[in-house]
């Protein structure tokens, strides 16, 4: 399927930041904010939900937590009881140090994978993007076309909030 | 919202735009080897000869081939682990703690210093891994029944624990790099002229775009992995310590060892980072980026470090006095005074004294004397761990086993062998990664107050910068340099 874009395209994050919050005044749907580095406050503009990795987190961690003192009181406890040295078969303080490295171990991965598969991020032959200079140093703004949009309006509306150019792009989405 | 004193100096010189920031660290991306680059490669890929034959020999007939007897169990294969180890602390301090204090300057050091703690990882599983002397069972170690049988891993083994926070912080430190990179390897990918380049960095890169979403995304993960990142790199350090001070050796059976250790990590990763930093700034021309005062603070780093690591030597001393136990005493009077006193001198001048140096400001500003000051910090950490590894183990109980211990040349084959694997990695990195987080050093590059060219007036298509109430973090009185070639 194909779409077309109107691309404005803005020098400095504050303009950006001011821009976007006339334009979706406006009544104009921003596609999507293209920048080259993070902007902070850019999500609450854009009205981008909180993420809800953190909890994600949290849960991957108490997992890992649970997987690590199921593994050490099983396998020492019940699975091959051993005395070592006199101690416990299931002595809990020496079960820490693994405890917490697992539970880190579980938090990281479970929380990076879960980062980049809803962001769908994978490993590409070729990355099609709308403006090659927005990982360098412009900010770039798309909305997306249809046959109704007056482009002549959008684009006066992006210029009179700081657009230093505006294009059009299509791009195939698979 | 947030205030910058103009008393500061700036984070990044040179007024800076944006794009300046892409050019200057993509310069040595983009651009064909250089013969310095080449040069220091091919040294560094002898030593790496070096390391892999003195494997296969230690491979082929055995640990034998080390200076280890029966008294010395451990020497410099353990030696070598926690030196390694320990330096690689200093790029997850600086990525994760710093990140976590809101110390804005370490946005331009820390890639180097991420990729050097995974390399120094790398370096130290190696002894481990050689002296098992069959590596190729190396996976015994992970909670499979004993060759298959019944008999679990022993969970209570501080060795055991070494396994997991080894395994933990190497593979979350390369996940948290390999995060911050992607965005950087996007810029690169739109960059990219040649074919192999553009597929290269578009599949390293992961289908990056930097849209807004993404970023969002993408800050949380990174404060979450700095979170947790920060309690596991003191943990993978009490953890090594607790290889040494769960046993009943006198001189290793202490209390003091984690903290010790994780301040002494510290200290060494941050001579490490200073000793590349140093070097790579001039090869690379990013002395606007890793500024003096960059240097500046690492050396403070290193001065608290150091003195906590000089307040440790000084402690355990006095507790082998106060604890009356003969053989803890013997065991530290033997240290400085025994066969082995050279080596306890050789630690104690450049761990306690060389840091303290650092207070003087001409010494903390100065870059050859830093040079040389961070490679006296790694040499006296060496030093630390081998003077309480072998000089604990060399005179024991039994008087009739007490030995010196000396190297043989496979010993130190392996040990300069990891030097050349470390530098071999971090010099591929240095020249096909970014080796500052391009990202991240844009964002701060309006908070940097410089003298450079500064917002100079409205140019011609944008606007003047909104100076009504700054909602979005950026205060208005904030010096604005991104125009300046208009």
């Amino acid at each position: 399927m194909t779409k077309r874009f109107a691309l404005g395209i803005f020098d400095d994050e504050d303009v950006l930041m001011h821009a976007i919050e006339n334009v979706r005044a406006a009544g104009v749907k921003i596609h999507e904010v293209f920048t080259p580095f993070p902007i902070h406050g850019i999500d609450d503009a854009l009205g981008i939900q909180r993420s809800r990795l953190p909890i994600a987190a949290f849960f991957y961690g108490m997992c890992g937590l649970a997987f690590a003192l199921w593994l050490q009181i099983y396998m020492l406890g019940f699975d091959w009881p051993m005395i070592i040295g006199g101690k416990p078969h299931i002595a809990l303080p020496a079960f820490i140090p693994v405890s917490f490295e697992l539970t880190v171990f579980f938090t990281c991965h479970g929380m990076v994978i879960t980062f980049y598969t809803i962001s769908k991020l994978y490993p590409r032959w070729r990355t099609p993007v709308l403006d090659v200079r927005s990982t360098d140093d412009k900010f770039v703004m798309a909305i997306e076309l249809n046959d109704k949009t007056d482009l002549n309006n959008l684009s006066k509306l992006l210029r009179e909030n700081g657009a230093s150019e505006v294009n059009e792009k299509e791009m195939t989405k698979n | 919202m947030q205030h910058v004193s103009p008393v500061r100096e700036p984070l990044v010189t040179g007024g800076k735009t944006y794009h300046d920031v892409t050019q200057d660290v993509c310069r040595q991306v983009e651009a064909a080897p250089n013969v310095r680059w080449m040069a220091a490669l091919s040294v560094a890929l002898f030593f790496l000869g070096i390391f892999l034959y003195s494997v296969y020999r230690t491979l082929w007939y055995g640990i034998g081939e080390w200076g280890l007897n029966k008294t010395v169990g451990w020497a410099w294969d353990i030696t070598n682990f926690v030196w390694w180890v320990g330096i690689g602390h200093a790029g997850t301090l600086i990525s994760a703690v710093l990140l976590l204090f809101r110390q804005k300057w370490r946005s331009s050091i820390n890639r180097a210093a991420e990729a050097m703690t995974i390399f120094a990882v790398i370096c130290a599983a190696m002894f481990p891994v050689l002296h098992m002397g069959r590596p190729w069972l190396a996976y015994w170690v992970f909670p499979l029944q004993n060759t298959f049988g019944s008999l679990w891993v022993n969970f209570n083994s501080p060795l055991l624990w070494d396994v997991f926070a080894i395994s933990t912080y190497f593979t979350v430190s390369l996940v948290f790099w390999y995060t911050g990179l992607v965005p950087d390897f996007a810029t690169i990918r739109d960059r990219a002229k040649g074919p192999i380049a553009k597929v290269a960095y578009s599949l390293l890169s992961m289908g990056w775009t930097g849209s807004a979403k993404h970023w969002s995304r993408y800050e949380t993960v990174s404060l979450i992995l700095a979170g947790v990142s920060t309690p596991l790199v003191l943990s993978v350090h009490t953890i090594v310590s607790m290889d040494f001070a769960t046993s009943v050796v006198p001189g290793w059976h202490t209390t003091i060892f984690p903290p010790y250790f994780v301040a002494g990590a510290i200290f060494s990763g941050f001579a490490m980072v200073l000793t590349l930093m140093l070097i790579t700034r001039v090869v690379f021309k990013l002395e606007d980026y890793i500024t003096i005062e960059h240097i500046a603070l690492m050396n403070k780093i290193m001065m608290i470090t150091g003195s906590i690591v000089g307040v440790a030597y000084i402690t355990e001393f006095f507790i082998a006095w106060y604890s009356q136990v003969e053989f803890e005493q013997y065991a530290f009077i033997n240290r400085a005074t025994g066969p082995y006193w050279w080596a306890y001198a050789a630690m104690m001048t450049c761990n306690v004294i060389t840091p303290q140096l650092v207070w003087i400001r001409k010494v903390r500003y100065s870059i050859p004397l830093t040079f040389v000051l961070s490679i006296i910090v790694n040499i006296g950490m060496w030093f630390e761990r081998f003077v309480i590894i072998v000089t604990s183990l060399h005179r024991d109980y039994l008087p009739s086993s007490w030995v010196m211990f000396s190297p043989t040349i496979i010993d130190i084959g392996i040990y300069v062998g990891t030097l050349g694997l470390f530098f071999t990695l971090f010099l591929l990195f240095a020249k096909f990664f970014p080796v500052i987080n391009m990202a991240e050093v844009k964002t701060i590059l309006k908070y940097t107050v410089d003298n450079g060219p500064t917002y100079t007036g409205h140019d011609s298509h944008a606007p003047a910068p909104h100076t009504t109430t700054t909602t979005h973090g950026v205060p208005a009185s904030a010096p604005v340099n991104y125009n300046k070639h208009d």
